[in-house]
């Protein structure tokens, strides 16, 4: 058995923190947990007396239901944050929300919250471990670690491969958290969407840049279709969605000019016939089922590593 | 800590020999009408169990199903434990309902092992019944566990360890008991 020490971070806040081989380090330990998702009992007591809380400030289903299937996977007891029915409502800071969850003994808080950063703050006042279920525009880091785990298991490696993410990349937290994770481990990304919804200075991170879809398309071994948010930010830069699923949707006739092979990612929820027709989201190139399955392996990889980093290092 | 090796307990020969030996005392126990199955216990037990799955095959004619196990996620300390145990994957790709399996380690020592195994395969179904297989028994156990195929008994003290070394892992085959400074 290997002694080197990989993981000691207590929260997982974002790729950007992580080296290359702390993520490689979280993709094979999800692999572990993949085979427990396939047996008769899907349970096995790693986390057993630990509890998690689900501390959503916005909403989401497929998330947090993905987490907390994955705490009661590794036996953790599991408690959801009603934020609507909650002390927040009157007006309880973020930190003080923490303090009190902590003074519970809360083991892990799993946090989604519409600021940026919110996570970061969170993780330095507890002593409770954080993971980021999505802040604001910046990271959702679980999202990335499972569309590289489906890519990985699907094309074999990540090292070298041609990603394409298309949609709204300025307001994609989904986006940054793959750029981050694809380029640490060497893959060749391109970014893809109309020009303004492509932030500036985003070629820093060391992406190629385009606004036209073939050029996205030439060459790609994956792609990951965004959601265009029409009732939040990306309203604003298309007058039409019929506009937006002429010039950027995935149809059966884009992907003819594709490898044959190519595979097609979306984190989900699909807008059928706005960002891909119903043909690609069910179609043969789609593996977007089985992000949500490798969703749960990552996230119990996830919270399996932060839950048990010592006392110490908190 | 150092280790100081303090005598050879088995050469490349004598594993063999115990192997051999245990492989038949398994066909010598097999019920007419059971299915056997090996599983071994990551990493070294799983060499071992298809080492012995071989010698069942060279013997009898039919090589029993072998799987490897990991017993990582129910170990009773991981919260105690200083460096975090790697979790490498599970491969059992067989049933076990109403199979007798033969679980294979290395080492016997406190048996806690062994009672992580036994929690993680029954996660997996209801095998008929579940036999123990172990290269090497150095006693001093904290649960009431047993093997019931033994290559070596080697009476130890807490201030020794037994090192098992495979081809498959360490480039050779030995077993050597080592002392603690």
């Amino acid at each position: 058995m290997d002694k080197k020490i990989v993981w000691t971070k207590k929260d997982l806040l974002g790729l950007e923190y992580l080296s290359k081989e702390e993520i490689e380090h979280i993709l094979y330990t999800a692999a572990s947990f993949k085979e427990v998702t396939t047996r008769q009992v899907k349970k096995v007591p790693a986390l057993r007396g630990k509890t998690v809380v689900n501390l959503f400030y916005e909403p989401s289903t497929r998330t947090r239901m993905s987490f907390e299937l994955a705490a009661k996977r590794l036996s953790a007891d599991v408690i959801n944050m009603e934020i609507e029915a909650s002390s927040v409502k009157k007006g309880e800071t973020l930190i003080d929300t923490g303090r009190n969850i902590e003074a519970l003994k809360i083991d892990i808080i799993v946090v989604r919250h519409s600021c940026s950063g919110a996570p970061n703050i969170l993780a330095r006042s507890v002593k409770s471990s954080v993971v980021n279920a999505g802040d604001g525009w910046h990271e959702h880091p679980t999202q990335a670690l499972l569309d590289m785990f489906t890519l990985k298991s699907k094309l074999g490696r990540i090292e070298g491969l041609n990603v394409s993410i298309i949609g709204d990349i300025a307001h994609s937290r989904v986006a940054r958290s793959n750029i981050w994770g694809l380029t640490k481990l060497g893959a060749k990304v391109t970014v893809c969407a109309p020009k303004m919804l492509i932030p500036e200075g985003i070629e820093k991170m060391g992406v190629k840049v385009t606004s036209k879809l073939d050029e996205a398309l030439e060459g790609a071994d994956a792609i990951n279709v965004l959601r265009m948010q029409f009732e939040r930010d990306s309203g604003a830069a298309f007058p039409s969605k019929l506009e937006y699923f002429k010039d950027f949707g995935i149809t059966k006739e884009r992907l003819k000019q594709c490898k044959a092979d190519i595979v097609v990612m979306h984190p989900g929820p699909i807008n059928r016939g706005i960002e891909m027709s119903s043909e690609v989201a069910d179609g043969k190139n789609s593996v977007i089922l089985e992000q949500v399955t490798n969703g749960i392996a990552v996230r119990m990889a996830v919270l399996y590593l932060v839950g048990l980093v010592k006392e110490g290092a908190r | 800590m150092k280790l100081k090796e303090k005598a050879k307990i088995l050469d490349e020969l004598a594993m063999d020999k115990a192997l051999e030996r245990m492989a038949h005392e398994v066909i010598e126990k097999t019920v007419p009408g059971t299915q056997t199955v090996v599983v071994g216990i990551k990493s070294r037990g799983a060499y071992i169990g298809n080492r012995l799955a071989d010698k069942i095959k060279n013997i009898s004619g039919t090589r029993p199903n072998v799987g490897a196990l990991d017993i990582t996620l129910y170990r009773d300390d991981l919260t105690q434990v200083s460096e975090q145990p790697t979790v490498h994957a599970t491969e059992i790709d067989f049933d076990i309902d109403r199979k007798r399996v033969i679980l294979v380690d290395d080492v016997l020592f406190t048996g806690r092992t062994i009672r992580c195994a036994l929690d993680a395969l029954i996660d997996f179904g209801r095998p008929a019944e579940i036999q123990l297989a172990v290269l090497i028994d150095r006693g001093h156990r904290e649960l009431p566990i047993r093997a019931d195929y033994v290559g070596k008994n080697v009476p130890t003290s807490m201030k020794e360890t037994v090192d098992v070394k495979l081809k498959e892992s360490d480039g050779k085959d030995e077993v050597v008991l080592c002392e603690k400074t």
